[in-house]
């Protein structure tokens, strides 16, 4: 990038949903990674999974921000690495759904376990994991309804949490598999 | 042994032969060692031995860019690896198609920092287009060939294969290569938006000040494209410019070049870029080298970018239209599209653009007088680009103010006969550079035009030269400066000259001699045509040690930070405070 002042037309910055395949190699997530550090864009959440194991396929689910400007940079410089097949943009193609799982581990006595509970239901998370000390809860759903739940916990107790990252997919019938068969 | 099976080390310099490669650039070392075996006495690949691995990588970047072909690299583990890094992100940078293979330790031994173990994957990933790490001897084909296929469709980049030892020891069947077409991220002719062509052909007849401005894509795309290139250029009678990296794809003699544009272009291509209203990009990246100040570049044009990497699109100046594609095959489409509309009469006259272009001219910014018996560096060049005009001259040059002059003095009329690091901007690169170009083209007249200080970056290249027997011509402006570095410590830093001077210089006439060169040296002006003649005549390598004038700056520069009308034309022009903004810059 060049180190001259950018055209100065401000545009604000907004979040950026991508959904990559790649082929599930070693060095393809280091070179998408090295791609964000190596050019100073901002990687806010990110999570890989083998998604064909046939085609050796992964998925990422990539969330950044930028302006529309860096954001068409993003995709055009993660289409040039040779192991990225595919590069959708979420947000821009309609709607989608983005989902996310957190374990929360709560360490609570006395009457704030019934509260931790009663929260834990409201949210309909499942508890897999009880002492007479601690509860581990597991939530699926929307970013923000992460943060609400795990806020909530903490000012009950001591929490430890552990968070997937998020995954997404559009709405709606349409899917990718003639783009996939052309891999 | 079946006809087929054979060890990994052959599959791998077969399938080498059978993707066309005739020459190897290489240093040998433990982990290679089967594949110097391999090489033992094969008559098929040529292999070179140069006497530092960034030197190989620089070799085979000649090689390629003055073939079209890719060129290729062989290094060891460790060391050898990491010596390749520079040459690997230069050819990254310039975007030149080479594929290093290089040796590692045995796949048991991976992680266990073994001997001359270095995680060249690692290293090399952000600097290469794409690398691999052959861990199952049964891919090592595939991967070889699909190297080929990367290091050179679309935009060509350096590709690595590290080729663990045990690997190179398997026993493999030899796979050949399948040619399957389907790459689906590949451009294709077909995909091409006529529409947009279309759009471009008629601002192109109609704008009233349009200019061209070529880069390297043009001449990555082959030589075809800088006909087109030029073609379009006389039909439209329009003003056309170059970058560093496109001299040479419209002829220096064409009437409408006004020169090589940017920090170091000259007056008129600056200007008439900062006023066109049309301005056609075709495969160039709009580098900070050459835009000046972005939002003071070509305030008033329409802008049309012709790329194969939608990923330069955009990049640093937002343009109107956008064509991604190979020069060629767009420039052919634009060619038939504008021969097409030119019967309709749609061609607005550009006499007023070209009277006021000639005025630019007249100002003629690359004059200099050349008084008492000193040499200048520009008449130096000058002198032997006149010279060397009508033979089959290939330049190479180093990094520094004689890359400029070069750039600035010596006429390209045709592509892939200048090799120079524009990107990453290397110096030590023209020597080893200048190897894989003479290789290539052993008859021919290559020239390394090279500054004092360049040439002791590589200069062990000598016994590279001596031993292949190449005519290598070594033109050094001999300034005993790092000149490029004292200039902006002039102009920018109070001339306060930290570190810049070389000194302790050796005797280039007999350093030639201890490698048996031929040594000239001159310091008059009375006797530099003659020893120009000298070096030219004499049949085997010469080192050629010019005296130059020690304190020249080259002109004209667009200061950093500044804007292409803002550009200053001798020293006594610059009294310009540079910002601090400006200052920042490299
Ligand atoms: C000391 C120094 C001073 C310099 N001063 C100047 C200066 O004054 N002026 C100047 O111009 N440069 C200068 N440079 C060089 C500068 O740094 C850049 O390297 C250069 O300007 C880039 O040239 P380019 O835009 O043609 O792009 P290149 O680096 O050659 O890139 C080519 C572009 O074309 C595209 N492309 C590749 N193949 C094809 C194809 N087949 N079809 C279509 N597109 C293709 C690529 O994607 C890329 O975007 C200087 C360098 C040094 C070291
Ligand atoms: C490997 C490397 N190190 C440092 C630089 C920074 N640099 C650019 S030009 C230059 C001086 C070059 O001096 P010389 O080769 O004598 O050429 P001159 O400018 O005098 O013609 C230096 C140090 C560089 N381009 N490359």
């Amino acid at each position: 990038m060049s180190v001259y002042q950018k055209n100065e037309v401000k545009e604000a910055e907004t979040s950026r949903t991508l959904s990559l395949v790649v082929d599930n190699q070693p060095g393809t997530l280091a070179r998408v990674i090295g791609l964000f550090s190596g050019r100073g864009y901002n990687i806010e959440s990110l999570t890989v999974t083998e998604i064909d194991n046939i085609k050796n396929l992964s998925r990422i689910s990539l969330v950044t921000r930028g302006t529309s400007m860096t954001i068409e940079q993003i995709k055009s410089q993660l289409l040039r690495i040779v192991p990225v097949h595919i590069v959708r943009d979420l947000t821009l193609e309609g709607p989608f759904i983005k989902s996310e799982l957190a374990l929360v581990k709560l360490v609570v006595n006395g009457a704030n376990r019934v509260e931790a509970l009663r929260v834990a239901e409201t949210f309909r998370a499942r508890t897999l994991d009880v002492t007479l000390s601690s509860f581990v809860f597991e939530l699926t759903g929307k970013p923000s309804k992460l943060d609400a739940f795990i806020e909530l916990m903490r000012s009950l107790g001591d929490t430890e949490i552990s968070r997937t990252g998020v995954s997404a997919i559009s709405r709606g019938y349409k899917t990718e598999t003639k783009l996939l068969d052309q891999i | 042994m079946t006809i087929n099976y054979m060890s990994g080390a052959e599959a791998v310099i077969q399938a080498l032969v059978e993707n066309g490669v005739e020459v190897i650039f290489g240093y040998p070392g433990g982990a290679v060692l089967p594949l110097y075996d391999a090489l033992f006495e094969n008559n098929q690949i040529k292999h070179i031995l140069v006497r530092h691995e960034q030197a190989a990588v620089h070799a085979a970047e000649g090689y390629a860019r003055s073939t079209g072909k890719v060129g290729c690299v062989l290094v060891t583990s460790g060391p050898g690896a990491t010596n390749a890094i520079t040459g690997l992100t230069d050819a990254l940078m310039d975007s030149i198609p080479i594929i290093c293979l290089s040796g590692q330790v045995p796949t048991h031994l991976i992680g266990t920092d073994a001997f001359q173990e270095a995680d060249t994957t690692g290293i090399s990933r952000p600097c290469t287009k794409h690398n691999y790490l052959v861990k199952d001897a049964n891919m090592l084909c595939d991967i070889i060939h699909k190297s080929f296929e990367i290091a050179s469709n679309g935009r060509p980049g350096p590709v690595l294969i590290d080729l663990p030892k045990d690997i190179q020891l398997s026993k493999v069947k030899y796979k050949n290569k399948i040619f399957n077409t389907k790459d689906h991220k590949q451009i294709k002719s077909s995909d091409l938006d006529m529409d947009v062509i279309n759009k471009v052909a008629k601002l192109l007849l109609q704008s009233e000040r349009p200019i061209i401005y070529g880069g390297g894509g043009v001449v990555n795309s082959g030589p075809h494209a800088s006909k087109l290139l030029t073609e379009l250029v006389n039909i439209l009678d329009c003003p056309v410019t170059l970058t560093l990296m496109g001299l040479g794809s419209v002829p220096n003699t064409n009437k409408n070049f006004l020169g090589m544009l940017g920090m170091h272009g000259t007056y008129e291509a600056n200007l008439a870029m900062h006023h066109c209203d049309l301005m056609l990009n075709v495969g160039a990246r709009f580098d900070d080298r050459v835009t000046g100040r972005l939002n003071a570049f070509a305030p008033n044009s329409k802008k049309v970018h012709i790329d194969i990497d939608k990923s330069s699109i955009n990049k640093v100046v937002s343009v109107d239209y956008a064509i991604v594609g190979d020069c060629k095959e767009v420039l052919f489409a634009l060619v038939e599209e504008v021969k097409k509309l030119h019967n309709q009469n749609i061609k607005k006259p550009k006499t007023k653009w070209w009277s006021q272009i000639n005025k630019w001219r007249a100002k003629d910014s690359l004059g200099f007088k050349q008084l008492g018996s000193n040499i200048k560096p520009q008449q130096a060049i000058k002198s032997l680009y006149e010279k060397t005009k009508n033979m089959d001259t290939y330049i190479t040059t180093e990094v520094g103010q004689h890359q400029m002059w070069a750039a600035q003095y010596f006429g390209f009329s045709k592509p892939n006969h200048w090799m120079t690091s524009g990107g990453l901007g290397t110096m030590g690169y023209g020597l080893p550079s200048s190897v894989g170009v003479q290789i290539a083209h052993p008859k021919s007249l290559v020239i390394d035009i090279s500054g004092e200080a360049s040439f002791l970056m590589n200069m062990q290249e000598l016994s590279t030269i001596v031993q292949y027997k190449l005519p290598i011509k070594i033109f050094i402006l001999n300034n005993e400066w790092m000149g490029m570095v004292r200039q902006w410590q002039e102009l920018n830093h109070g001339s306060r000259y930290s570190e810049s001077y070389t000194a302790s210089l050796p005797d280039f006439v007999k350093l030639a001699e201890s490698f048996n060169i031929t040594g000239l040296r001159v310091d008059n002006i009375n006797n530099l045509e003659a020893t120009i003649d000298e070096m030219v005549n004499i049949k085997g390598p010469v080192i050629a040690d010019i005296r130059v004038e020690k304190e020249e700056n080259c002109f004209p520069m667009i200061p950093s930070g500044a804007a292409h009308n803002d550009m200053i034309l001798s020293s006594e022009d610059n009294n310009k405070d540079t910002s601090n903004e400006g200052l920042a810059l490299v």
